[in-house]
C-alpha cells in the first residue's frame, strides 16, 4: 500500500530530475511572491474587479499579450535548453526522454500559447477601437474564451512538474502518440490543453466575425477599414471552418486513449495515418491564422510610418483573401513522404508554389507603399522592414519545399526547421513586437523607449538571423529534427555552435525588450494626444489609453485612413463633443472565469482518468452555463454626468 | 544600411556555396546516384530562380529605403495608392516562376516512380534488386527475398543497380533517408511503400530515420554500402556461408523497442515471407505485449 502511494507520488511529482525540482521550487516561489504582492498593496479586490471579471476587450486583449510574453518566455527557454544539448555531439545535459519532452512542449506553447494569444490580444485591443466600436460583439463570450486559453495554457504547463510533459512532438503523430507506445497522461496533457484553448479560439472567431460584419461606424463599408481589421475578418473566417477539425480530432485521439477506441490505432481497422491529414487540415491554415494578422499590422506600420497611403489596398485585400482559400488545399504537403502517387503530390506540389503568387503581390505592394513615402524609422517600423527580407527568405524556402522531389530531401531536416522559423518569426513574431512597440501607447499611455527598442531590435534581428541560416545548411548536411544528440566527425558541430550563439542573443534582445517594458512604464514618455505616430485609423482618434467605452460619439466615416481624413476635415473634435447620451455597456461577470476553472479540473481529471474530479467539474461547468443563461441584467447604462466627467479628464471636453 | 548589406553578402555566400560545390559534407547536395540527381538538379533549378527573386526584391528594397528613408527626400507622394499596370506585372511574375518550377516537379515526380535509368548507358538492361525495409522501434531491418539473408542497421547494394526498397514499420512511422542516394520516404505501420534507390560508385552511404519515433529515434543511423558486382556477390556468398541463421525467438527479441548495433544473418525464417503481411498486422494491434490491452478479444 505505501509503496503503491510512493510509486504514484513519484510519478505524479516527477521525482528524481534537478531541472524539475528547480522548475518545482521556482513555481511555488513565485506563487508566494504574488500571493504576498497582493495581499502586502492590498490588491485582491484590484485584481478581482479590474481584470479576472472584466469583459472589455483592452483588457483582455492585455492579458492575452501578457500570457503570451509568459509563454514566450517559457517557449524560449525550452529552445535554449534544447540548443545547450545539440550544441557540441554526444552530450548528456539533457536525456533523451527529457529532450522529447521539452521539443514537445516547445512546439505547442510557441504556436498555440504563444502565436495565438499574442494574435488574438491584439485583435482584441485594436480591432473595436479601428472600426468605430465599443466592445465586440460579444463581450461575455470573449472573458470566456480568454480564460480558456488561459486555463488550456495552465493546464498543458503544468504537466511539467506533474505527471510529465507530453513527448510526441507538436504534431503528435499516431501511432507514437497512441496508448501503447506512450501510455501515461503526458500525451493527455496535451489533447485536452489544446481542447480547452481550441474552444476558446474557435469562440474568438464567431465573435470577430460578427464584431467586424455587424459592428463598424456609420460609412465604414468593408472596401473602407484598415488592413488589420481585414487581416483580422480573414482570419477569423479561417479560425471558424479550421478549428472544428482541430476540436474533433483531438477528441477523437483523446477517445482512443481513454477509451480504448481505435480511430488511430491499426487494430480494429483504425487508421494513423487519419491523425496526419486531420492535424493538417487544422494545422496547415493554422500558420495562416498566425501570418496574416501580422501582414496586417506590416500593412498599418508600413503606411503610417511611411507617411503614406496602403499602396494597391484592394489587391492586398483579395490576395489575403486568396491566401485564406489556398490554405485548405495545400495541407497534403506536410506528408509528401508519406507514400502518395505522383498524380496527388503534383497537385498538391502546385496548390502550395500558387500561394507565393498571392503572397509575392503583398511584398510588392508593401516595396511601393515605401516608395515615394517619407519613411520613419521607427522601432515598429524598423520590425516592419526587417519582416521584408527575412520573410522573404522563409517564403522562397517554403516555394523550395513545395517541389514534392526535393522536399523528399528536405523533409524533417533542419532545412525545414530553418523554413518554419524563418517565417513564423520573421513573420508572425516580427509583426507582433512591431505591433507591441506600435499600439504600446493605445493600450497603457506611454510610448516605448524608442533607444531601448532600437537596441532590442538590432540584437534580436542579427541573432535571428545567425541562429537560422545555418540552420538551412546543417539541414542538407543530413541532421534531422528532434535529434537529442549527434555522433562525432559529421561535420555537423561548427554550424550547430554558431546557431546556439544566435539563440541564445535572442534571448538577450528578448531580455533588452523587457527591461525597456519596465523602464518605459516607469520613465517613458506619456502620450497626452492620442496620436503618437500622425496614425491614419480610427484607434488614434480615441485618448491613450481609450476610455472605457471607447468613443463618446461614434465616429463617422467617409474613407479609408478614417482618422487621417477626420484629421484633414479638422472634425476630430466630433467625437468628444457635448451634449451626450448615456452609453449602453455590458456588465463585468465572474461567470467565464470560474467555468473555466472549472473545465480545467475537469479537463484535469481527464489527464489523470480521474472521473471522480472529471465529471462533478464538467456537471458544474452545465451549471455556471444553466446559471449564466437565466441572467436577465447583463447590462448597464454609463450616465451623462459621468462620461462628461471622463471626457473632461482627458481634456477633450471644451 | 548595414543590414541589408550583411544580408545580401549572406545570400552571395549562400550562393557561393552551392556554386563551388563544398559538398562533401553537405549530403543533399552531394547526389551520388540517379534518384538524389534527379532531386538535385531540382533543388538547384529553384534555387536559381529563387536567387533571382530575392536579388529583384532586395533591389527594390534597398532603393527606396535610400532614396524615401532620408529627411526631405524629393518625390513625395502620399496619395499614390496603386498602378494597374505595376501590379499585374508582379503579379504575372510570380506565375512564371510558379510554371517555371511545376512543369519539372511533376515531371520529376512520375519520373521517380519507375526504376531509376543507369547512369552508364551502355545500352544492356541491369536486372534490378529487392531489399524490404522495416523499420522497428529503432533500429533498421533489411530483408534480401531473393538472397534470402537479412542485415541490421546497415544494407550492401551492388553499384549501378537499381535497388527497389519496399518500406514497412512495425511500431511507430520512421522515415527512411540516405541524402547522397535518395530523398526520404516514409515507412508506415500497415501501408507498405515502395521507393528506389540507385549508387553510382562503390561507397558508404550514411543513412538515418527522418521521422521522430520516440526515445532512441537519435540512434536509427544505418549505412548503405554499395560495392561492384562480383563483391556484392562475394559478399552474399560470405554471409550465406559464415553468418548464424536468424531464428524466430531472435527476430522477435528484435522487434522490441531497444536500439542495436549492426547485424547480419545468413536467412531468415522462411515463415515471415508468407506471413510477412499477418505478422506485421499482429505487432502493431494493440494486443501486443506491454500495451494498453483495452480489447481483450484475442
Amino acid at each position: 500500500m505505501i509503496a503503491d502511494i510512493k510509486a504514484f507520488l513519484s510519478d505524479f511529482l516527477v521525482l528524481g530530475d534537478p531541472l524539475i525540482y528547480g522548475a518545482d521550487i521556482s513555481i511555488v516561489l513565485s506563487m508566494v511572491a504574488i500571493v504576498f504582492v497582493l495581499s502586502y498593496f492590498k490588491k485582491w479586490k484590484w485584481l478581482w474587479k479590474e481584470w479576472l471579471t472584466t469583459i472589455d476587450a483592452k483588457k483582455i486583449g492585455i492579458m492575452y499579450i501578457i500570457a503570451a510574453l509568459l509563454m514566450l518566455f517559457r517557449g524560449g527557454i525550452d529552445a535554449l535548453l534544447m540548443r545547450s544539448q545539440i550544441t557540441f555531439p554526444n552530450e548528456g545535459f539533457l536525456d533523451s526522454q527529457h529532450y522529447n519532452e521539452i521539443f514537445t512542449t516547445h512546439g505547442t506553447i510557441m504556436i498555440l500559447f504563444m502565436a495565438m494569444p499574442f494574435i488574438v490580444g491584439m485583435m482584441n485591443v485594436a480591432v473595436p477601437l479601428q472600426i468605430g466600436a465599443r466592445d465586440v460583439a460579444f463581450p461575455y463570450l470573449n472573458a470566456l474564451s480568454f480564460w480558456l486559453f488561459f486555463v488550456g495554457a495552465m493546464l498543458f504547463n503544468l504537466s511539467f512538474v506533474i505527471g510529465g510533459s507530453p513527448d510526441a512532438g507538436w504534431t503528435s503523430y499516431t501511432p507514437l502518440a497512441g496508448a501503447k507506445l506512450d501510455p501515461g497522461p503526458g500525451e493527455n496533457y496535451y489533447l485536452i490543453g489544446l481542447q480547452l484553448a481550441g474552444i476558446g479560439t474557435l469562440a474568438t472567431g464567431v465573435n470577430f466575425m460578427a464584431t467586424i460584419l455587424k459592428m463598424r461606424a456609420p460609412g465604414m463599408t468593408l472596401f473602407k477599414m484598415p488592413m488589420f481589421t481585414w487581416s483580422s475578418l480573414i482570419t477569423s473566417l479561417i479560425i471558424v471552418f479550421a478549428f472544428p477539425v482541430l476540436t474533433v480530432a483531438l477528441a477523437l485521439l483523446t477517445i482512443d486513449r481513454l477509451f480504448g477506441a481505435h480511430f488511430f490505432t491499426i487494430a480494429s481497422g483504425g487508421s494513423p495515418m487519419m491523425w496526419a491529414n486531420l492535424f493538417w487540415i487544422w494545422g496547415h491554415p493554422e500558420v495562416y491564422i498566425v501570418i496574416l494578422p501580422a501582414f496586417g499590422i506590416f500593412s498599418e506600420v508600413i503606411s503610417t510610418f511611411s507617411h503614406k497611403k496602403l499602396f494597391g489596398y484592394k489587391a492586398m485585400v483579395w490576395s489575403m483573401v486568396l491566401i485564406s482559400a489556398l490554405s485548405f488545399v495545400v495541407w497534403l504537403h506536410h506528408f509528401f513522404t508519406m507514400g502518395n502517387t505522383a498524380a496527388v503530390n503534383s497537385v498538391f506540389s502546385i496548390s502550395t508554389m500558387a500561394i507565393a503568387i498571392p503572397t509575392g503581390v503583398k511584398i510588392f505592394n508593401w516595396l511601393f507603399t515605401l516608395n515615394k513615402g517619407r519613411i520613419e524609422f521607427s522601432t515598429a517600423m524598423l520590425w516592419a522592414l526587417a519582416f521584408i527580407p527575412n520573410f522573404l527568405i522563409g517564403g522562397l524556402t517554403g516555394v523550395m519545399l513545395a517541389i514534392a522531389p526535393a522536399d523528399y530531401q528536405y523533409h524533417n531536416s533542419y532545412f525545414l526547421v530553418a523554413h518554419f522559423h524563418s517565417v513564423l518569426i520573421g513573420g508572425t513574431v516580427f509583426g507582433m513586437f512591431a505591433a507591441l512597440h506600435y499600439w504600446w501607447p493605445k493600450m497603457f499611455g506611454h510610448v516605448l523607449n524608442e533607444k531601448l527598442g532600437k537596441i532590442s531590435f538590432w540584437i534580436f534581428m542579427v541573432s535571428f538571423n545567425i541562429c537560422f541560416l545555418p540552420m538551412y545548411f546543417v539541414g542538407l548536411m543530413g541532421m534531422t529534427r528532434r535529434m537529442y544528440t549527434y555522433p562525432e566527425g559529421l561535420g555537423w558541430m561548427p554550424l550547430n555552435v554558431v546557431i546556439t550563439i544566435g539563440a541564445f542573443g535572442m534571448g538577450i534582445g528578448f531580455i533588452v525588450m523587457v527591461y525597456n517594458i519596465y523602464w518605459s512604464a516607469r520613465y517613458g514618455k506619456r502620450d497626452k494626444t492620442g496620436d503618437p505616430w500622425g496614425g491614419r485609423t480610427l484607434e488614434w482618434a480615441t485618448t491613450s489609453p481609450a476610455v472605457e467605452y471607447n468613443f463618446a460619439h461614434i465616429p463617422k466615416v467617409e474613407t479609408a485612413d478614417a482618422f487621417l481624413h477626420m484629421k484633414e476635415k479638422g472634425t476630430t473634435g466630433q467625437i468628444s463633443k457635448a451634449p451626450f447620451k448615456p452609453i449602453h455597456m455590458p456588465n463585468n461577470s465572474g461567470k467565464p472565469f470560474i467555468q473555466a476553472w472549472l473545465m480545467f479540473f475537469a479537463g484535469f481529471g481527464l489527464v489523470f482518468e480521474w472521473y471522480w474530479l472529471a465529471i462533478p467539474a464538467a456537471a458544474a461547468t452545465m451549471l455556471v452555463m444553466a446559471f449564466r443563461s437565466f441572467e436577465y441584467h447583463d447590462h448597464h447604462y454609463i450616465p451623462v454626468e459621468e462620461i462628461e466627467r471622463t471626457e473632461s479628464a482627458t481634456g477633450r471636453l471644451n | 544600411m548595414k543590414r541589408l548589406t550583411l544580408k545580401s553578402l549572406g545570400v552571395l555566400a549562400l550562393f557561393l556555396v552551392f556554386l563551388t560545390g563544398c559538398t562533401n559534407k553537405v549530403a543533399v547536395l552531394n547526389p551520388q546516384g540517379p534518384v538524389a540527381k534527379q532531386q538535385y538538379d531540382l533543388i538547384i533549378w529553384s534555387f536559381i530562380l529563387m536567387a533571382i527573386v530575392v536579388a529583384g526584391v532586395l533591389i527594390i528594397f534597398i532603393y527606396v529605403l535610400v532614396r524615401y528613408g532620408r529627411k526631405n527626400s524629393k518625390g513625395y507622394d502620399p496619395e499614390d495608392e496603386g498602378n494597374a499596370k505595376l501590379e499585374a506585372l508582379w503579379t504575372i511574375i510570380p506565375i512564371i516562376i510558379v510554371i517555371l518550377l511545376a512543369v519539372p516537379t511533376v515531371k520529376t515526380l512520375y519520373g521517380l516512380e519507375g526504376p531509376p535509368k543507369p547512369a552508364n548507358a551502355t545500352g544492356k538492361k541491369v536486372e534490378p534488386i529487392t531489399i524490404e525495409v522495416t523499420s522497428v522501434d529503432w533500429k533498421w531491418l533489411f530483408r534480401y527475398p531473393k538472397q534470402g539473408i537479412e542485415t541490421v542497421n546497415y544494407a550492401v547494394i551492388p553499384e549501378d543497380t537499381p535497388v527497389k526498397i519496399k518500406l514497412k514499420a512495425i511500431g511507430a512511422m520512421n522515415s527512411f533517408w540516405v541524402p547522397e542516394l535518395a530523398g526520404q520516404q516514409y515507412t508506415m505501420p500497415n501501408m507498405p511503400m515502395n521507393m528506389w534507390i540507385q549508387a553510382d560508385h562503390p561507397g558508404d552511404y550514411l543513412g538515418r530515420s527522418a521521422n521522430f519515433s520516440g526515445k532512441g529515434f537519435a540512434h536509427m543511423s544505418f549505412h548503405i554500402l554499395a560495392k561492384k558486382d562480383a563483391n556484392f556477390d562475394a559478399w552474399v556468398k560470405d554471409v550465406k556461408a559464415n553468418k548464424p541463421a536468424l531464428t524466430m525467438e531472435k527476430y522477435k527479441k528484435l522487434l522490441e523497442p531497444d536500439i542495436a548495433g549492426e547485424m547480419t544473418f545468413s536467412s531468415y525464417p522462411k515463415v515471415l515471407d508468407k506471413k510477412d503481411a499477418a505478422m506485421e498486422q499482429h505487432m502493431n494491434n494493440d494486443d501486443m505485449e506491454g500495451g494498453m490491452n483495452h480489447d481483450s478479444g484475442h
